[in-house]
């Protein structure tokens, strides 16, 4: 059974090599800021599942925290592209 | 808003629901730990309590249950949308025909625009792009014909978010 | 075989699944804001079935068969659906803040019959 949680993990850590590929290449700024979004939505799920493998509760913690900061950070970039500053 | 009896009323919500989450997410229920827990929610409740909650507020306690109903019909949205969005992403010819569209609704309040704007965005083919408050207009950016004609045509979401906060 | 690790597959198969076509959609469409439908939609619902399932092992496993574990192990799904809840609210907020973005700035929509951008 915890077998399948590698697997798992393992294609996560496989779409986020895919979806490099958009944040290389994409043309302009904005499919990049989408791609970065993309790629720290999937490092939250991988942190529970590591967390949950090798059982350090405390995972659950960090990922909790990286959820609001990986927001806060987008809402930032796009705040800055939209007017020229974040704070006026 | 109301001056000082708001004011009270915002600081003692938020710093009930600041600790409750302390509680929570610490687990460990021994005296230091509780003292902090209760001077780190005074701090935040005093600095930020009119983030959370706006002035007074009427008829909560039904609006909330009728939100707590509304949200079991969402759900059930999101797992078709997204089956939508799957069989358009994985066919071989890719049926897509963007477009823009845009409309009025009857909803004027923070919470009523917030909620139809997520769930604009939650369901299927459609994505909100602007809302302006004052006419509560929303332009709306759609993936094919049939979901922009389910929010211009039918309205049956603005019906049923309007039914939630009273707002028709 | 217990009954639960057939529905904890089943979650977790359907959340890879729903990545796998957030992904592939990013790389397929042929303009920002149709990536951006592919990615809001399918990523959100695909980690919230991933998490549910890693939530129902926990339950089955930790809690209801052991009941001798210590408070922080029982406080765990809570934990859990506190990042549920979160996820359901930010995604599509920071999506359509990107794209309200984008709008104003003036990257054009992709009509049918254009080119690739």
């Amino acid at each position: 059974m915890i077998e399948i949680f590698l697997a798992i993990a393992l294609l996560i850590a496989f779409t986020i090599l895919l979806s490099l590929y958009r944040a290389v290449l994409g043309p302009g700024v904005f499919n990049r800021v989408a791609a970065v979004s993309v790629i720290g939505t999937k490092t939250i799920v991988l942190l529970v599942i590591i967390g949950y493998y090798f059982e350090r509760p405390l995972f659950f913690d960090i990922s909790l925290l990286y959820a609001i900061l990986n927001f806060i950070g987008t809402l930032a970039f796009a705040k800055y592209l939209e007017r020229g500053e974040v704070w006026s | 808003m109301n001056a000082k009896s708001g004011k009270g009323f915002g600081i003692l919500v938020t710093f009930c629901i600041m600790f409750l989450f302390w509680l929570l997410l610490s687990g460990i229920f021994d005296t230091f730990h509780i003292i902090a827990g209760i001077i780190c929610s005074a701090i935040v409740a005093f600095i930020s309590h009119d983030l959370l909650v706006r002035g007074k507020g009427e008829k909560m306690l039904s609006k909330s249950f009728r939100f707590f109903i509304y949200i079991w019909w969402e759900l059930w949205q999101i797992v078709l949308a997204n089956f939508d969005v799957a069989y358009r992403v994985l066919h071989p010819k890719m049926p897509i025909d963007p477009r823009i569209i845009e409309f009025d609704t009857s909803l004027r309040s923070d919470f009523a625009l917030v909620t139809l704007a997520n769930s604009i965005t939650l369901t299927p083919g459609t994505i909100t792009i602007l809302v302006e408050p004052e006419r509560g207009k929303f332009w709306v950016h759609a993936i094919a014909k049939k979901p922009a004609d389910a929010l211009l045509v039918d309205k049956t979401m603005q019906s049923k978010v309007a039914d939630v906060y009273m707002e028709w | 075989m217990v009954i639960i690790d057939v529905i904890v597959t089943l979650f977790l198969a359907a959340g890879i699944f729903f990545m796998f076509t957030g992904v592939i959609g990013l790389l397929r469409l042929p303009d920002f804001y149709t990536r951006l439908h592919a990615t809001g939609k399918c990523d959100t619902l695909g980690e919230v079935l991933i998490i549910v399932g890693l939530l129902l092992d926990h339950i089955y496993y930790y809690v209801y068969l052991l009941p001798e574990a210590p408070l922080s192990v029982k406080l765990v799904p809570v934990k859990l659906i506190f990042l549920i809840v979160f996820i359901f609210l930010a995604n599509p907020t920071a999506t359509h803040a990107i794209m309200k973005a984008a709008y104003k700035t003036g990257v054009k929509p992709w009509k049918k019959g254009d080119a690739r951008m």
